[in-house]
């Protein structure tokens, strides 16, 4: 399976010795600190403390661990919606305005981009802490009595999660919209179609790759995501990722731990797999500078 | 889609807008946080002092969790340019099926969570002695950055007309002469922003850098992470300015590079 396709150079080609040799140190690196240690740590999870699946079946067996399992896929979809009806909006402007105001436009997706996760997650915890902006104005209209609880909470996780994930969305739907040539909208108008149809007709239609990749890209990294979920979420209800850090450093739980990462492993390489057509990966990150 | 002023339009500008205000307003509150007196943080900010930074730079732990995170950052950056170029080369000059398998395994740590990267990296460095030691982490970064990389050179790669390299050939250069003298400064400006890309990546790596940390040596990015944790005070919005100011520098100087290349690659498309 090829997912990225580079044209070739009609140049002399090197032999095969030589094109191994350059690709050794490369090949020793993914074997020695990424291949050895995810298979060493997936065979942990079958043969700790005994072999067999008994970890696997804990996950599901225990009630609380499906609910994580819930919980991480409905915190991601959701992630992924609320980027998908902001990114798309911006998106068009970015290719339907000129010059100056695209700029504006990208640069403003950008910048947070190049700026910390941690950083952006720490803004979230001012934003929303008790006698925070967002209390105080709430409260300014009226629209609750008292400071309400909003760090730590799943909302919480939610919005800065979207935050942060967001410009992962504009840009390869960005990259779809830019490719639809103008005569189309044109076209459609010409025969009559309405401003709306046209967009839901032609427009959404020839944008859908981009939508589904960048959907995808974002789903996957929120279903795995760390950070934000560790600082702003409620310990009482955890994602995949905070539980396998609890399970790993609180608990020594290796082998438990291990079963959770092949869980979660298998099952985004698995909808990789099934989605690697519109996962353009040298589209979608190679254009980033 | 018109350019022209309708309904339509304005209706989408005004929500654009509303979406800016949403990614920007988090960055824009916290960075005057810094110059902010009580040591926890607060909107608007209450007085005005330096003393964050002083803090920051005053602190042992802090400075040493930077300089620790600069080395890091550094080296990663040399080792991913390095075996990322002499792959994708490779790559480029008629890999086959090792080519097909390099790609494979290039994008896989992109597929696999981070998470579960540090997992498998704090359970195996356990037991190899790596964990916390700056080989450790440059082998984890790198293994991270390798795909930007090699899209970047890659991309400059199938851009230069090969045949430069089969005259410079004829001319008696050997292959690694051909690529130093006549390939390699066609491709520069690439290969630095993929250096520029790793180091940042590297630098501002939060996942592993958590997982990996032992007590004393803490990168940068954990030091923060135990911060916000723990008390966040003023010193996070500190180091925030501190770190916009850097990458503000680090996108203008990968707009300037990419200009250089542009520039350098317009005559080979004429001639």
């Amino acid at each position: 399976m090829t997912l990225v396709s580079f044209t070739q150079p009609d140049g002399r080609n090197l032999s095969k010795a030589g094109i191994t040799l350059l690709m050794a140190p490369f090949f020793m690196l993914i074997g020695f600190a990424f291949l050895y240690p995810l298979l060493s740590l997936l065979s942990i999870s079958v043969t700790e403390p005994q072999f067999g699946f008994q970890n696997y079946e804990r996950i599901l067996d225990t009630p609380v661990y499906g609910k994580v399992l819930l919980r991480t896929l409905w915190i991601a979809l959701l992630v992924s919606i609320l980027s998908l009806f902001l990114a798309f909006p911006v998106a068009m402007a970015m290719v339907s305005s000129g010059g100056a105001m695209a700029v504006f436009i990208t640069a403003c997706i950008l910048l947070p981009f190049w700026s910390s996760v941690l950083v952006r997650t720490a803004a979230w915890a001012v934003l929303l802490q008790r006698n925070g902006i967002i209390n105080e104005g709430l409260q300014a209209i009226g629209i609750i009595d008292g400071p309400v609880r909003l760090l730590y909470t799943q909302g919480a996780v939610v919005v800065a999660m979207t935050h942060v994930l967001m410009p992962f969305m504009v840009l390869p739907i960005y990259g779809a919209l830019r490719n639809i040539p103008q005569d189309y909208g044109r076209a459609a108008a010409i025969c009559g179609a309405g401003p709306l149809r046209s967009f839901f007709e032609v427009t959404l239609p020839l944008a859908m790759p981009g939508v589904l990749g960048g959907f995808i890209l974002v789903f996957l990294t929120a279903l795995g995501y760390f950070i934000t979920p560790a600082l702003l979420g409620s310990p009482q209800e955890m994602m995949i990722a905070t539980l396998i850090s609890q399970q790993l450093r609180e608990f020594l739980d290796w082998p438990f731990a291990a079963a959770l990462v092949g869980v979660l492993t298998l099952f985004v390489t698995a909808i990789t797999l099934v989605f690697s057509r519109v996962f353009r990966f040298d589209r979608m990150l190679g254009g980033q500078l | 889609m018109t350019p022209g002023v309708t309904p339509g339009r304005l209706m989408l500008m005004a929500y654009v807008y509303l979406v800016l205000i949403f990614v920007l307003a988090p960055i824009v509150v916290i960075l005057p946080m810094a110059f902010s007196e009580p040591d926890y943080l607060t909107f608007p900010p209450e007085g005005f002092t330096l003393g964050w930074f002083g803090e920051f730079f005053g602190n042992d732990r802090w400075m040493t969790a930077t300089v620790f995170s600069l080395k890091i950052a550094f080296a990663t950056s040399v080792v991913t340019v390095v075996v990322g170029t002499m792959a994708t080369y490779a790559l480029m000059r008629g890999a086959g099926r090792i080519g097909t398998l390099f790609q494979g395994l290039l994008i896989a740590p992109i597929v696999v969570p981070h998470i579960a990267l540090a997992v498998a990296l704090y359970l195996f460095f356990r037991q190899t002695g790596l964990s916390g030691t700056v080989a450790g982490y440059v082998m984890a970064h790198a293994i991270i950055a390798m795909p930007f990389v090699v899209f970047t050179v890659a991309a400059a790669l199938s851009s230069v007309d090969a045949t430069l390299e089969d005259a410079a050939m004829s001319c008696g250069a050997s292959r690694f002469d051909a690529f130093r003298l006549v390939t390699l400064p066609l491709i520069l400006p690439n290969v630095l922003s993929g250096a520029l890309f790793a180091f940042i990546l590297s630098f501002d790596e939060p996942v592993i850098s958590f997982f990996l940390a032992g007590i004393r040596d803490k990168t940068l990015p954990r030091m923060m992470f135990d911060n916000i944790e723990q008390n966040l005070t003023p010193v996070i919005p500190a180091i925030a300015v501190l770190l916009t100011g850097v990458s503000i520098f680090v996108l203008v100087s990968a707009a300037i590079l990419r200009r250089m290349a542009q520039a350098r690659s317009i005559p080979a498309e004429e001639g």
